[in-house]
């Protein structure tokens, strides 16, 4: 790839994943082009981008492309390390914030997936599975700011796009997150006065008809 | 069972590893596991003293349970009163507490880290999919294709390899030393070959792959990998095993 100065974001609207890049880059200041991608006809730049997963978010820093959501923010928090830093220093805390971080990619967006595609029994399990995920994220949360502690994090770069999803899982699963993880929502409202969140945010019901037109599309009756 | 392992710390570095002094290292990690093997090789090459304790995944002890509550799954990494789970995470948790001592496992330039990342999570992912994939296929058509899907994995590292040495002539995919993605890489190698004795497939065969021949001799010639990657007929007779009871899998011929 020619080395073109600068950065762009490959990036779909809806995508949590590409909103923790965004984010990232919005804590960091850093001016990108934001690039949004049909991804039922992929550009030959994102195909030459990731051609290992065809997926995005991906982020191309002067020609050089970097896939894959956790390890975008990571390189944005190491490549722009004199501003907002979304990674503790110490090496424990930094590995509590991995861990946690690969437990909302491991856990929140499949048992989320499954909410909408299955039904019955199937989606009452994971409608169980996805509070009991809530739960376990809103325990580590305890009292404080943010899963980072005082400051905004990598933890919290991680989970607060899926708060645009909140609605939906609440529709489809037919039941309160504010019931069932209240500080986990508190929370939510303190990342939203942050102006990175704030105007990366998208709205729910937007999303909503996002996953009617996903359940179309996947025959889910 | 539980095995100590002392490797012992070079007397250079004693005095200057004030670290040390946090806490006893425990690895909580069953033998055959690619996850654990990482960790043993990586605390080696590091010079660490550590407490291996063998667990028994169908009666699972109080320390797992206590130190990994999430995923009740090994490797764990107990250093003093700490907890740290996930493979990835403990490599990383040990290159930067251990940053002073021995060669890093991360490479410091950002976009070499990054794509050291992606490869260690791709090797990961697809060693559970395709490789494990052949042993669990219940038809043959599902067995070729997990089979092609190996030969892909395996042709995509040679080129990832060649790209990582590329003018350099360096060994390893980290270098002069063994990084993040031949350690993720090394660990798999007992079961590939065990996988291959048990489909009775060539994966590893230097006519199609002839870098990724050389950087895994070059890699079995490290002490400390010679020491920790298991014996390839016990991997085997624990591949049937799996097959036969957990994947209840019939192999044809």
């Amino acid at each position: 790839m020619a080395s073109e100065k600068g950065v762009t974001l490959l990036d779909f609207w809806v995508s949590p994943f590409g909103q923790r890049a965004r984010i990232a880059l919005a804590e960091k200041g850093v001016h990108y082009e934001y690039k949004e991608q049909n991804l039922a006809e992929k550009s030959d730049l994102l195909l030459k981008s990731n051609p290992v997963y065809k997926k995005i978010p991906v982020l191309i820093h002067d020609g050089k492309p970097v896939c894959e959501s956790l390890i975008i923010v990571q390189y944005i928090d190491e490549v722009w390390s004199d501003k907002s830093p979304l990674l503790p220093s110490d090496p424990y805390q930094k590995a509590q914030a991995r861990f946690w971080a690969d437990f909302v990619d491991k856990k929140v967006f499949d048992c989320g997936t499954r909410l909408w595609k299955l039904k019955g029994e199937e989606q009452e399990a994971a409608k169980k599975e996805m509070i009991e995920i809530l739960q376990l994220l809103e325990a580590q949360l305890g009292d404080k700011k943010y899963f980072g502690g005082d400051t905004f994090g990598y933890v919290d770069v991680a989970f607060i796009p899926f708060n645009n999803w909140f609605y939906s899982y609440e529709t489809l699963g037919n039941f309160s997150i504010e019931a069932v993880a209240p500080t986990l929502v508190e929370w939510v409202e303190r990342c939203k006065e942050r102006e990175s969140v704030a105007k990366t945010i998208y709205d729910p019901k937007k999303v909503y008809e996002f996953v009617g037109y996903l359940q179309k599309k996947f025959g889910v009756a | 069972m539980q095995h100590r392992s002392h490797i012992n710390f070079p007397q250079t570095l004693i005095h200057s590893q004030v670290k040390m002094a946090e806490g006893d290292l425990k690895l909580l990690g069953t033998w055959p596991s690619p996850f654990v093997l990482r960790i043993k090789m990586v605390l080696q090459q590091k010079g660490l003293s550590y407490e291996y304790l063998e667990q028994d995944l169908k009666n699972k002890g109080e320390l797992l349970l206590k130190h990994n509550p999430i995923y009740k799954k090994i490797p764990i990494l107990i250093h003093g009163d700490r907890s740290i789970c996930e493979s990835l995470v403990i490599l990383q948790y040990i290159d930067e507490n251990w940053s002073d001592i021995g060669p890093p496992l991360l490479p410091a330039d950002p976009y070499e880290r990054a794509m050291a990342r992606f490869w260690a999570a791709y090797i990961d992912e697809k060693f559970v999919g395709s490789f494990w994939g052949i042993l669990k296929a219940a038809t043959e058509e599902a067995k070729a294709e997990k089979i092609a899907d190996s030969f892909g994995v395996l042709q995509q590292l040679e080129g990832v390899f060649k790209k990582c040495s590329a003018g350099t002539g360096k060994g390893f995919f980290g270098g002069d030393t063994i990084g993040f993605i031949d350690v993720t890489l090394g660990s798999q190698l007992s079961w590939i070959k065990a996988v291959e004795k048990i489909s009775g497939v060539k994966l590893l065969d230097k006519t199609k792959i002839p870098l990724l021949m050389e950087w895994e001799k070059r890699f079995l010639a490290i002490d400390f990998v010679k020491n920790t990657l298991p014996n390839v007929e016990k991997v085997v007779e624990y591949g049937r095993l799996l097959q036969a009871t957990t994947w209840k899998v019939t192999p044809a011929k």
